[in-house]
């Protein structure tokens, strides 16, 4: 399975490849760690006239404290972050996250920002990002700009990168005290594709009641998709188990749109995700009332 | 003989090239000049062909040609049936039809060859694959089994008014008077589903024809070298010593590396004499899935009777059997499924109906177990079926059931794939399965540990399940061993390696014969210039049939050095003794020579010798039984299942294995182990998914999930040896012996776990969601 | 032909140049046009690991890579690790564990493992599975694998 012909490109600035991002706008396809677009390639699925090769600029490689929280250059290999020390103190939830891609050999090559923009819905960064409330740093010749993941994912496979666009940064905010949070998915095997899993983040008061909440879903639609409804049914509250089983089964139910593929059916889909909301829930309050 | 090689677990011959990167795999042979195919196959399950533009592709520069059926002219011709019908086998009908090289008028399955491109790299064929426009006429498809014979359903072979590929009925004794007396008739219908083999290594061919000396080298990842040569050379009207067949390294058989003529294997050479220039098809993963063949689908119905104490007085069985598009190998993959159906059981009336069907898909041939694992689910299932509807304990019905050791040979008097009555040799089978019970401590379980962690909130359950396994079948095999002058030992055998170890375990059976160390044999297997006769690697049967041919001719080759060496040192050949590569006489060791010495004596360059004498120290014999010899074993596996995500674990997993004698108990156990990874991806990880087109929906790894590491238990084994009586090494074959017990082993322990929710399992693969479906969609 | 690439690459310790299409995978490089055929081929999308090099002192997926990418950089193949009479101690310790079989699917665990292996020394059987569980193998059933990597350990300490 051999990929079809390309001309190829290897800048060596971000300047360098905004230029051939606006010369050759939709011919071309970004190759960052490729781990996401050799495969398509090989398998002719996608045929590029055009590949920007970005790993030969260092400077998009970075992790970086930034306010209270991280940011994280577009070009960071999965497993720079995975050993990260800063991720590992200022987001524990992506750093909870990054052993669970795929396998080390794939970490490897594949970077935080291909991974982002690539926007698989069944990829664990995408909803993680979402759930933390991240913001991406997008630049083109024309300028810069600071879109959040809430508004960066636009369906299957899609975002708000323009063919001139190029993802340089991810901004990850704090957890404030008191947060807790999980990540949940099930998978035929440790490093496949989940069939489905969800990120819970969530923050209590001092008096043990719920201030904030977000419940993020992977392959559950066609794009990361949240439950802002069951989310809702936490704020303000203390939480109980019973509570936690209601908005386990108003996310599952309601707020979320699995498809059916020939490892999961729809049906079963939102079974697993009524218990890994449940789980995840669980997880996240006792984290955030700190526990484990 | 005191020297002892055979037994002990010496490290193998063959690994230090395999560890180096220095092993040649048939991807790996690069000629000068050399041109690569790249082949345009069938979107369509079921079409006919309108036209093939090849225009645009053969614009593409790098691009030598573009060939379809039509530019091979009289060069065309479907593959040879390879196994016909057991001619043994009363009132079969068998409707013969075999695979083609380039698809004519109608597409059969989807990836059938339509059109094969020959270029500078595979690469620009790749590309020149695209431009090569076919104008369908779809089809409705054919893959429903019980469908697909309904009068008026669409035929996959004009040819045939029927999808009926075989039918036949196997009878022992009389089931209907036995039914008569049981005091439980049991039927349930099984759905069994296809597997892949998924070698590590994809297939793959490089042929050169050489002009000026009128010579085809042949480099194939089969697993049958000899019959290759044998039909290549008929087909294209070559004598067999102008074609050379080399099957290297080979990454994993299976089962499907045996399947001859390939479309492939007959379109390369026809290239290569044609353009005169080395050609190579390296197969890719994608396609793999849909050019190699596959095996388990079928459809049964079983039904048995037994007394209220659980003694089996008979079975009944319909089968419907998936042969996918074409037969060329016969009835081999349901007679196994028959042979297996009693499993290791005194069954004294039995009564088999076997339909094979046509359908759109890729050929079926045998994959690791190739049927007999179909067998064994059936009979291991109605039995715990049976068990929990007379309320007894499932080992008390085994141990009632089994046959007894003084019961050996016992004859089913059915006909089994080697075309003989199928007689399991011999056997041991109460102590080997109270063996398995021990070391997984089944009441220990039962007792304690499975209310401790229900208590818990934990579900496991514990699967024990025997089985037997048919090996080591004819029709023969051959070995060659020779010394040479340097006192090394070079030996050769048809039976091809896909990592079986040949190369090591044989050389041990020589090294004990001649007193040598096991690195100064040289066994080469696989090239059809080293020898001459041979079948293949297959069915369980390289150990036994090539094992005692290695056998017969080593200890052939040991009676001449003893006679020569006599002679030279004038003195009796029981004074004699082989050791360290000399030979000595006993109690004077100054008194010797060396092997190397005797090899250039028994081939003197001038000089008269003794009328009638044979030159050198070399032997080639053949061995071919009567029937095969039965394997045993009992599997035992302990596994949690989280009955919220249907995700499971398998904690513990024990075998205890019965082989015979064992060459090298290292490579027993790593068959083993190697098998059961296999049976356990058939159980809840692997099945391939037809869609109603016939279009394979996961034709990738990452879709079609074989176990990895993580999936995999730790995998004790353990040994029992009822030796075979009817091979001098009293060797049984054991490569399939891990996959064959496994699903049904698994049916059960999941069920044990799920017993709360009254679960019966009667098919196989299954999966999460099939899990999901079952416990809480039962209603439906 | 104007659209190649001239590449520069360490191989194993060897300096190549070669002029190369640029859609050519490191895998095919490696083995075409560098004859270094002990990296094997068994998807090229990324999921058996048989293909697996070290980049840089780190494994990954050579068919997942253009050549292009490796420009100025390094890669070490299982030739790289020992020779048929000078062999390191993972390769002795895979031979003494039988565990390989057809030996198809090996150079990628060995490749994968020589890293991972200085980095832990002293590994339990858990930390192996996990370890090699993104390299697929059908013969072995990973067991003599996994011992196979104890007994390395201890070789290598």
């Amino acid at each position: 399975m051999k990929p079809a012909p390309f001309k190829y490109y290897a800048p060596h600035s971000v300047s360098e490849v905004l230029e051939l991002l606006n010369e050759h706008g939709y011919d071309a396809k970004i190759l960052a760690g490729g781990q996401s677009l050799v495969p398509m390639m090989n398998f002719r699925l996608v045929q590029p006239a055009v590949v920007v090769d970005i790993n030969s600029i260092p400077e998009l490689a970075y992790i970086d404290t930034f306010n209270e929280g991280v940011r994280i250059g577009a070009m960071t290999r999965h497993s720079q972050a995975e050993k990260d020390p800063l991720i590992k103190e200022k987001s524990p939830l992506i750093h909870e996250t990054m052993p669970q891609i795929a396998t080390v050999q794939i970490r490897n090559r594949g970077t935080i920002g291909g991974s982002l923009a690539h926007a698989d819905a069944s990829a664990e960064l995408v909803v993680v990002s979402t759930a933390l409330e991240a913001q991406f740093k997008i630049q083109n010749q024309k300028g810069e700009r600071l879109v959040p993941a809430s508004e960066f994912f636009l369906g299957l496979l899609m975002t708000s990168l323009e063919p001139e666009d190029l993802l340089v940064e991810i901004q990850i905010p704090s957890m404030p005290d008191r947060s807790g949070w999980s990540l949940k998915e099930v998978a035929r095997r440790p490093h496949d594709f989940a069939l489905v899993g969800v990120a819970a983040v969530l923050t209590l008061d001092d008096k043990d009641h719920c201030t904030k909440a977000r419940l993020v879903y992977l392959s559950a639609g066609d794009g990361p998709i949240s439950a802002p409804e069951a989310a809702e049914m936490l704020i303000g509250e203390q939480i109980t188990a019973d509570l936690i089983t209601a908005a386990a089964e108003k996310a599952s139910a309601d707020e979320i749109d699995p498809g059916s593929d020939i490892h999961a059916t729809s049906e079963f889909r939102r079974h697993l995700a009524n218990v890994l909301t449940r789980r995840a829930l669980e997880e996240a309050l006792e984290r955030a009332r700190g526990g484990k | 003989m005191t020297y002892k090689v055979i037994g002990k677990r010496v490290k193998r011959v063959e690994d230090p090239r395999l560890l180096t990167g220095g092993a040649l795999f048939v991807g790996d042979v690069n000629l000068p000049n050399m041109l690569h195919a790249a082949f345009v196959r069938s979107d369509y399950a079921h079409a006919r062909i309108k036209s093939v533009d090849v225009s645009a592709a053969k614009e593409i520069p790098g691009v030598v040609g573009v060939y379809t059926a039509e530019d091979m002219g009289d060069a065309w011709e479907p593959g040879p049936p390879l196994v016909s019908p057991p001619p043994t086998l009363e009132g079969v009908t068998f409707n013969s039809c075999r695979q083609v090289p380039l698809v004519k008028d109608k597409v059969k399955h989807a990836g059938e060859i339509i059109a094969v491109v020959v270029a500078e790299s595979r690469y620009i064929a790749e590309d020149a694959v695209e431009e090569v426009y076919v104008d369908y006429e779809p089809l409705p498809v054919v893959t429903d089994l019980e469908k697909c014979l309904e009068p008026g359903h669409t035929l996959v072979h004009d040819e045939l008014d029927t999808n009926l590929a075989a039918h036949l009925i196997q009878n022992k004794g009389d089931y209907e008077a036995a039914k008569k007396q049981a005091d439980l008739v049991i039927k349930r219908k099984f759905n069994l589903d296809r597997g892949a083999a998924a070698a590590m290594e994809n297939r793959g061919i490089v042929v050169d024809w050489d002009q000026k000396n009128q010579h085809l080298m042949v480099w194939d990842a089969t697993q049958s070298p000899i019959p290759i040569r044998n039909g290549m050379a008929a087909r294209l009207g070559l004598r067999t010593h102008q074609v050379r067949v080399v099957a290297p390294f080979v990454g994993g058989g299976f089962g499907p590396k045996i399947m001859m003529f390939y479309a492939e294997e007959m379109v390369l050479p026809w290239l290569t004499m044609k353009l005169n220039r080395p050609v190579k098809w390296i197969e890719d993963r994608k396609e793999n899935f849909y050019a190699t063949t596959q095996e388990r689908q079928q459809v049964q119905e079983v039904e048995m009777a037994l007394s209220k104490e659980g003694r089996i007085l008979g079975i009944k069985q319909k089968i419907i059997h998936d042969t996918g598009a074409f037969d060329p190998y016969g009835l081999t993959t349901p007679l196994n499924t028959q042979s297996h159906s009693m499993g290791g059981y005194d069954v004294q009336n039995y009564n088999s109906e076997c339909f094979v069907v046509f359908t759109n898909k890729i050929i079926v041939t045998p994959v690791r177990g190739a049927g007999r694992p179909q067998g064994i689910y059936v009979v291991e299932r109605m039995l715990d079926i049976a068990c929990r509807e007379l309320k007894l304990d499932s080992r008390e019905v085994r141990r009632l059931n089994f046959i007894k050791p003084d019961q050996f040979p016992y004859d089913h008097e059915i006909i089994d794939q080697a075309f003989t009555n199928l007689v399991f040799d011999s056997g041991n089978y109460q102590p080997a399965y109270d063996k398995a019970l021990e070391k997984i401590e089944y009441d220990k379980f039962i007792k304690e540990e499975q209310p401790r962690m229900r208590a818990e909130g934990k579900y496991v359950g514990i699967g024990v399940v025997p089985f037997v396994e048919t090996t080591g079948v004819g029709p023969y095999e051959g070995a060659r061993v020779a010394v040479e002058s340097s006192g090394k030992i070079s030996a050769a055998t048809g039976v091809g390696t896909q990592g079986q170890s040949h190369m090591t375990s044989f050389a041990q059976i020589i090294a004990e014969q001649l007193g040598v160390e096991v690195e100064d044999v040289s066994l080469v297997s696989g090239d059809t210039a080293e020898i001459h006769w041979g079948t293949g690697t297959f069915a369980s049967r390289g150990a036994v049939v090539a094992g005692n041919a290695v056998l017969a001719a080593a200890s052939d080759v040991r009676l001449k050095v003893l006679k020569l060496a006599s002679k030279i040192l004038e003195t009796p050949e029981e004074e004699l003794e082989l050791e360290g590569g000399m030979v000595r006489v006993a109690d004077l060791p100054d008194r010797s020579i060396s092997l190397g010495e005797l090899a250039i004596l028994a081939n003197p360059f001038r000089g008269a010798v003794e009328p009638g004498t044979e030159p050198g120290l070399e032997s080639t014999k053949y061995f071919g039984p009567a029937y095969g010899a039965t394997a045993f074993g009992v599997h035992g596996m302990i596994l949690e299942v989280d009955p919220e995500t249907m995700m499971i674990k398998i904690h513990k997993y024990i075998t205890v294995e019965d082989c015979g004698t064992m060459l090298n108990p290292l490579v027993v156990e790593g068959q083993i182990h190697g098998g059961v990874s296999m049976g356990i991806g058939n159980s809840y990880y692997e099945k391939l998914h037809y869609d109603e087109n016939g279009q394979l929906l996961n034709a990738s790894l990452a879709d079609y999930l074989i176990p990895s590491s993580a999936e995999m238990p730790p995998i004790e084994v353990y040994h029992q040896n009822t030796p075979a009586p009817n091979n001098k090494l009293g060797t049984k074959g054991v490569g399939e012996a891990g996959a064959i017990p496994v699903p049904a082993a698994f049916a059960q322990a999941l069920e044990n776990a799920l017993q709360d929710y009254g679960l019966e399992i009667t098919e196989t693969p299954l999966s999460p969601n099939r899990l999901y479906e079952l416990l809480y969609k039962q209603e439906e | 032909m104007d659209n190649t690439f001239e590449l520069s690459v360490t191989v194993n310790g060897t300096s190549y140049h070669e002029v190369v299409d640029p859609r050519t995978l490191l895998s095919d490089f490696l083995r075409n046009d560098l004859g270094l055929t002990g990296t094997h081929v068994g998807c090229e999308h990324g999921v058996c690991g048989a293909c697996t090099v070290l980049l840089n002192g780190a494994p990954v997926r050579s068919c997942l890579i253009f050549a292009p990418q490796v420009h100025n950089q390094e890669v070490m193949t299982v030739e790289g690790l020992g020779t048929v009479d000078d062999m390191h101690p993972l390769q002795e310790a895979f031979r003494e564990a039988h565990a390989l079989q057809c030996g198809f699917c090996t150079p990628g665990f060995l490749t994968t493992l020589l890293p991972w292996l200085e980095e832990n020394p002293n590994p339990t059987e858990e930390e192996i599975r996990e370890a090699i569980s993104g390299n697929l193998c059908r013969c072995t059933g990973y067991q003599h694998i996994i011992d196979a990597v104890k007994l390395a350990a201890e070789k290598m300490n």
